[in-house]
């Protein structure tokens, strides 16, 4: 890592000499592809609304670990997030309320409950860095961990992209190609939910599902089969990554937001392009 | 390869209970190789739920087995191909024929591309339903027709013991289905395997199948499809009947298509 940022301080722009820079452009490369590849899937299940659901459910998640007086609350944030996507997978399933309704009722549910007992005393304030997220504090150790976690989810991705893949197209078929339908939907809720709870404290929650869905949704107007469709989510969380970083850097903006804007504005000139 | 006809797939005592409520009980079915039989049904009887059991979607009581030749068990679960009722593609989706094939056919991450090998075997298996030059179309841009042609030669690998066909020409045009029959009906004869055909239209059912067997909730008639329609109790479920219509010249007809049509044309079909 030494070496990368070596080679950042030679690039020739001024924001590249900062450490907490370099820090942040490798938490950018290590972040936005990460969500581009779990977004792929996210919008071909149809389950937008369920990832924004879980994004917000981190203030619950932080809620409860603070209340418990836990060191690292990240732990019942995770914790936290997973309960939800197992309940919310299975409420998909199962309930008789429709999907978007339940999902809906339960986000409004979590996101009260989160506020409610974060604002006890008036101190809501400090939790606020939650929403907005801040990538320019990113340690050594932490980007250690984000690079585990991509290494897993390419791991994941390598295995069961076609099972994923073939159950987001027709359950029932995937279930006559002997996919295991009935756990393969709960397992995909699950690792949604652990990314996102873990790379929430960098992006922010409000912002977080733009960058699950935006590139692929963009990817999607321009692609020719599967494989340009991932590749080209990739690409365009990348490039939108790094563009959203030096101009948050310039215009001293949050640079979550300001990736989503840029990664808005591919998705607005991928319409003109459209297959 | 010729249908051996010994061949058998045995549902015994078959039930399905969805959220505590039974919706399929005591079914008991043999169903032999090159035989194509069309359950038939008023909405709610339980068909495609029949099918999502067998499948393995949804959990079942009894048995499902497949007897091979000489009373030989198979001791490997029973492929099943299957031909959903419809597939919803949104209009944006990218995925190709060829995707399609790939998440079945082979572990190798779609999204890392497609190895040949696989491209070949796709290639092949479109060829048997004429849809061969259709590997590089998106679904979104196929009809109905040919989606569900496509989806026919999938179900068809690897070659399976028992095809499911649910519904499988629902909302398609005369031609489409006219066309998709004629290529079940040479499948029964090509492959060794039973078909199964859910079916709302009763006198297109009669016309391709060997078999007919009338389901609420449980087998209530099991014959041949003039036996089935001149059941009194086919007017009891329908509430109408259509015993009396030109049964038998109407699958002379389609016999008489389905043999003109046994070599589909060159190029595949348009």
């Amino acid at each position: 890592m030494n070496l990368l940022c070596t080679v950042m301080g030679c690039l020739p722009f001024d924001w590249a000499q900062y450490t907490f820079m370099q820090h942040a452009l490798l938490a950018v490369l290590l972040i936005t592809p990460l969500l581009a590849l779990l977004g792929c899937l996210i919008v071909n299940n149809q389950m937008a609304f369920f990832s924004e659901a879980l994004g917000h459910s981190a203030l619950t998640g932080l809620a409860i670990g603070t209340l418990l007086g836990l060191q690292a609350p990240v732990f019942a944030v995770v914790a936290f997030a997973v309960l939800l996507a197992v309940s919310m997978s299975l409420m998909r399933r199962h309930s008789a309320v429709p999907p978007d309704t339940a999902i809906a009722l339960v986000m409004a549910f979590v996101v009260a409950l989160g506020v409610v007992l974060l604002s006890r005393g008036g101190g809501f304030a400090k939790y606020s860095s939650y929403l907005i997220g801040d990538i320019l504090t990113i340690t050594r150790g932490e980007l250690f961990g984000l690079a585990a976690l991509l290494g897993v989810v390419l791991l994941l991705w390598g295995i069961l992209f076609n099972a994923l893949f073939f159950v987001s197209l027709n359950r029932s078929l995937a279930a006559s190609r002997g996919f295991p339908v009935r756990w393969l939907e709960p397992l995909f809720a699950v690792i949604v939910a652990v990314v996102v709870a873990i790379s929430i404290p960098w992006v922010g929650l409000l912002v977080i599902n733009s960058m699950l869905i935006l590139p692929a949704a963009t990817a999607r107007n321009l692609a020719w089969n599967t494989r340009s469709y991932v590749v080209g989510a990739l690409v365009i969380s990348l490039l939108s990554g790094i563009l959203g970083l030096i101009c948050s850097y310039y215009w001293d903006t949050a640079t979550g937001a300001t990736i989503v804007l840029w990664a808005s504005g591919f998705f607005a000139l991928s319409l003109l392009f459209r297959r | 390869m010729r249908s051996c006809g010994a061949c058998c797939t045995r549902l015994t005592e078959f039930g399905v209970t969805l959220r505590g409520v039974p919706v399929l009980e005591h079914i008991n079915l043999h169903m032999h190789c090159g035989e194509l039989t069309a359950i038939i049904g008023p909405n709610g009887a339980g068909k495609t739920s029949l099918l999502r059991a067998m499948i393995g979607e949804i959990p079942h009581a009894g048995s499902l087995r497949f007897i091979h030749h000489g009373n030989v068990e198979n001791t490997q679960p029973l492929r099943i191909g299957y031909v959903p009722q419809r597939l919803e593609i949104d209009r944006t989706s990218p995925t190709t024929v060829l995707d399609l094939f790939v998440g079945a056919l082979s572990r190798w991450p779609l999204w890392l591309g497609v190895r040949t090998r696989t491209r070949q075997e796709a290639r092949g298996q479109l060829a048997v339903v004429g849809a061969d030059t259709l590997i590089d179309r998106k679904l979104s841009e196929l009809s109905g027709g040919q989606l569900q042609r496509v989806l026919l030669a999938l179900a068809l690998a690897p070659n399976p013991e028992l095809l499911l066909l649910d519904e499988p020409v629902a909302g398609l045009d005369q031609a489409g289905t006219e066309l998709f029959y004629q290529t079940v009906s040479r499948m029964r004869t090509q492959y060794d395997l039973s078909i199964l055909l859910v079916s709302h239209d009763l006198m297109a059912a009669a016309s391709v199948a060997d078999r007919m067997i009338l389901l609420n909730r449980t087998l209530l008639c099991d014959g041949t499809p003039q036996e089935v329609l001149g059941n009194p109790l086919l007017k009891q479920t329908f509430g109408f009947s259509i015993a009396g219509q030109d049964l038998p010249r109407r699958r002379e007809e389609a016999q008489r298509l389905a043999r003109e049509q046994c070599e589909l044309p060159e190029g595949g079909v348009k």
